[in-house]
């Protein structure tokens, strides 16, 4: 049992790897610059606001005040109230049925031939102009702005499922088939992990596009929520408002991707945390 | 002069005494080349036994049908008496791009197998870690592969076919994505593992030096279509010092023997 073998030199040169204090320095580096770079930002806002661009572009302090101003009377919070509901309901009936069409069409050739010629299609299309037709259908609701987001959020996720599914590294499959793994074994232990990454892309696409969506549906079906605090202040030119509600979702937008990156690393591909 | 026994022919070679895999009349043809033409032969039980020959000899996809992995288009395989055509628990396979999953510790790696086959989480990683250590990678049990050198991938590859404790370890040209240093290293460690685990080796590998260091019997393959030329056996002593294996007069003839065979494979 007792085989003695060295690895004294491998480990010598392996260490530097597990040094976290020597990757810690360059680890605040990032942050310092993404500070930089949101400063570097408001600050041409700010000048550009006070030349003025034009009269309907306010600076950036304006607009921050108009944003402490939309929280403080609630305005804010009763559009996100309402705006969230399509928005989640669309976003996570997309992932869950997007992750769950793309994988069974990677795996199952007829499945493959009926659904990815439609997503495709979807992918091309310019589907904004199906919202109007959505209205049609399904009138002014909840169910139409639900399916303004699915719509625009679907057929990314589907497609890039589909394809980390079809593309999964074929020597990991014949490693699961010679260690007995059964097909359930293999779907889960292997195809859905190396697929993960591609798989997290689309999600973030598709969440990107969820907004837009309900942004969309917002401003083309019934003015509620966002949309309709948009429009109601470009209405009454109060330009500041609304700027600060178009930043107010593109900061959710953003911070909802974070999260989402955050969670693939955590949970999905441990291996990356830190690389 | 040298001490090796040679058979010529593709004839079947007569039965040794305890085969534990035994390979008839395999054919395999892609397209229209024909990879493999009616391979009749038996490996020893606890033994090494390499298969070589240049490249296009159909080696890897006779050591595949051993495995159940490719299917033959003719003949059988027979492990411990039985037929199989699929994998099956008494054979374990390294692979030669190592095959581990980016996304798992070497403990899981290892543990795959039995993960698998549903072994419960303590006692499989306790297993782990138990052939972590055995292929010397004590340590390095929740690092990443790619947190490793080449080397002790194929080290993580080895441990996770020794630790779901299959009869016959299948070996798919195992040191051809290690370094040349590390590969004299890992051959030195795969000597002594063999002597500890009672384990028969299927060894595939283009390097005859590498197949004359570590193996009890090599079977020779000539390509297009692949046959069995020739079985050698080297009667080499491999309890010493393995660093003198390289020196030894009858390790020395029988390299020199088997190029002057090969010879005529290569263009």
């Amino acid at each position: 049992m007792a085989v003695s073998i060295r690895t004294d030199g491998e480990a010598a040169g392996l260490a530097p790897l597990s040094n976290r204090s020597a990757t810690g320095a360059s680890w605040d580096q990032p942050i310092l610059l993404r500070l930089v770079s949101i400063a570097l930002f408001a600050g041409i806002w700010e000048v550009a606001g006070r030349i003025p661009v034009s009269f309907a572009f306010p600076t950036f302090s304006d607009t921050l005040v108009a944003f402490f101003g939309l929280l403080a009377d609630g305005s804010l919070a009763t559009a996100y109230l309402s705006t969230l509901q399509p928005l989640v309901l669309g976003v996570v009936l997309s992932a869950f049925l997007g992750v769950g069409l793309g994988t069974i069409c990677g795996l199952w050739r007829t499945g493959e031939w009926l659904v990815i010629p439609v997503f495709i299609v979807l992918q091309a299309a310019p589907v904004a102009a199906f919202i109007p037709m959505v209205t049609f259908v399904y009138g002014i609701g909840m169910t139409a702005k639900t399916l303004a987001v699915m719509i625009l959020a679907l057929p990314v996720i589907v497609l890039n499922t589909y394809k980390a599914v079809r593309n999964v590294n074929e020597s990991l499959l014949v490693m699961c088939r010679s260690f007995l793994g059964t097909r359930w074994q293999t779907v889960a232990k292997i195809i859905l992990p190396d697929a993960s990454p591609v798989i997290f892309a689309g999600l973030r696409l598709g969440v990107a596009a969820g907004f837009v969506g309900v942004v969309l549906a917002e401003l083309l079906i019934t003015p509620t929520g966002i949309g309709d605090l948009i429009t109601f202040h470009r209405s009454r030119a109060d330009y500041a408002e609304m700027y600060a509600t178009i930043a107010s979702i593109i900061a959710l937008s953003t911070l909802t991707l974070v999260f989402l990156q955050w969670v693939e690393v955590r949970v999905f591909r441990p291996e990356s945390r830190g690389a | 002069m040298v001490a090796t026994a040679l058979r010529n022919g593709p004839s079947p070679v007569p039965a040794p005494i305890d085969s534990i895999v035994e390979v008839r009349g395999i054919s395999k043809t892609y397209g229209n080349v024909e990879a493999l033409r009616g391979i009749d032969l038996d490996f020893p039980r606890g033994k090494l036994t390499s298969l070589l020959g240049p490249s296009g000899c159909g080696k890897t996809t006779l050591l595949k049908i051993i495995a159940g992995l490719i299917r033959a288009d003719g003949g059988t395989v027979a492990i411990n008496g039985k037929r199989v055509s699929a994998p099956g628990p008494e054979r374990a396979f390294v692979f030669q791009d190592f095959a581990l999953m980016p996304w798992a510790t070497v403990t899981r790696n290892v543990a795959f197998g039995l993960e698998l086959r549903g072994t419960n989480k303590a006692e499989r990683e306790e297993i782990a870690r138990r052939y972590i250590a055995e292929v010397g990678l004590a340590g390095f049990e929740d690092k990443y592969p790619h947190e490793l050198s080449g080397g002790m991938r194929q080290r993580v590859g080895l441990a996770r076919a020794l630790s779901v404790d299959a009869d016959v370890l299948l070996l798919d040209e195992p040191f051809s994505a290690v370094d040349e240093q590390n590969r004299r290293k890992f051959q030195e460690d795969l000597i002594r593992l063999r002597t500890n685990q009672n384990k028969t080796f299927i060894f595939v590998t283009h390097s005859i030096e590498e197949a004359v260091y570590i193996s009890d019997r090599i079977v020779l393959l000539s390509p297009r279509p692949g046959r069995v030329s020739q079985i050698i056996e080297p009667e080499i002593d491999r309890s010493g010092d393995p660093e003198r294996i390289h020196r030894d007069r009858h390790y020395l003839d029988t390299v020199e023997e088997i190029w002057q065979g090969l010879k005529q494979y290569v263009e």
